[in-house]
């Protein structure tokens, strides 16, 4: 087994493997667990999908959505055992890999197409996890 | 008693504790190592344990280092090392292969190795100087040291700068310890310990780790309570 390899080996069993499919324009639901004191809640956050980037243990998300009309970002690590779980909304179309364009757009222009298109191979996939 | 043992930096990567945080570790390979001799007041005038680690074709070793590491009935170390023992304890003996299993009941550790060469550095990278301001008429010195104090014969320095004085020069490649490093897990078949944090050196380098001799004040407090 290469160094690289056995790194990477330490840390399989935190990766998350039940994960519903989801990709960049996605909206989805993100279910973190937030500890205040003893209690223990979760909290939803809903919003687009805007980036995913890092490998294996390192990978992060970037979710966004407008709040009072204020753009509002929160980035996760995907593998955290704070995030209880996701869900997919709703299937967005989006033709680049990182859509911080969003960032810069207002009103209506900020919503993405739905992805009529080329939804076959994600028919009838799960959604939650 | 811990032994302290050779091992081989492999790199860093990160875990999720128990409270789901990130913890940043290093990954070491911790030996086997072999007790090649045993330090006795008698013979030596002190009380030691010398550990060898890692393989060396023997075409390449010399011949007193092999009769040496054969003694202890093992093929030729690469790199040795030893770390003092009290008198009349007999917890080790020549021989005996040590494991990161034996580092079981460690809770921190201090790891040495050799840093990572920088070269020729400024003050600021080397020293950790603030450097001059980025503007209000400071022009092409924005890194530079300062001051470096008078020549002068009436200041009782005799004409020159102070030896010792912090400046500019080859920094890095020098032996670094990290002291008082959690130890994140063991894992003993594949010999493995991770720590918390960053250690010296880069990847693939030798590393020397020991139970911590004394822990920071707050880590203390926090290992009692």
């Amino acid at each position: 087994m290469g160094t690289q390899q056995l790194l990477e080996s330490l840390t399989d069993e935190q990766i998350k493997t039940d994960l519903p499919r989801f990709d960049i324009g996605d909206t989805i639901n993100v279910h973190a667990r937030i500890v205040e004191g003893e209690k223990e809640r979760v909290q939803v956050f809903q919003g687009v999908l805007i980036s995913r980037k890092g490998r294996g243990i390192n990978e992060m998300i970037t979710v966004r959505r407008i709040v009072d009309n204020i753009g509002v970002e929160r980035t996760w690590p995907l593998n955290s055992p704070l995030i209880a779980k996701f869900e997919v909304v709703r299937r967005g179309d989006a033709r680049r890999a990182k859509l911080y364009f969003l960032r810069d757009r207002v009103g209506k222009s900020r919503r993405l197409r739905d992805r009529r298109r080329g939804m076959k191979h994600i028919e009838g996939m799960k959604t939650v996890h | 008693m811990a032994p302290t043992m050779l091992g081989k930096k492999l790199g860093m990567t990160r875990v999720y504790d128990e409270d789901g945080k990130i913890v940043p570790v290093t990954v070491i390979e911790l030996g086997p190592c072999v007790v090649t001799q045993l330090r006795t007041p008698e013979r030596d005038g002190y009380s030691a344990v010398q550990v060898g680690f890692g393989e060396k074709a023997p075409r390449n070793a010399t011949i007193p280092m092999i009769g040496h590491d054969a003694k202890a009935g093992t093929t030729p170390k690469r790199f040795h090392a030893e770390f003092r023992v009290d008198e009349g304890d007999a917890s080790f003996e020549q021989g005996q292969v040590l494991t990161a299993a034996d580092m079981a009941d460690v809770k921190f550790v201090d790891v040495s190795g050799v840093s990572k060469g920088k070269g020729f550095a400024g003050g600021m990278k080397r020293h950790g100087f603030k450097g001059q301001l980025a503007s209000h008429g400071v022009e092409r010195k924005h890194r530079s040291p300062g001051s470096i104090g008078g020549h002068a014969n009436n200041a009782g320095k005799a004409g020159r700068i102070k030896k010792g004085k912090k400046m500019a020069g080859r920094f890095g490649g020098e032996n670094v310890t990290v002291r008082s490093l959690d130890v994140v897990k063991i894992d003993a078949d594949r010999n493995l310990m991770l720590v918390k944090g960053p250690v010296p050196g880069a990847n693939k380098s030798l590393v020397r780790v020991c139970p911590s001799v004394r822990l920071y004040k707050g880590k203390a407090a926090a290992a009692a309570g």
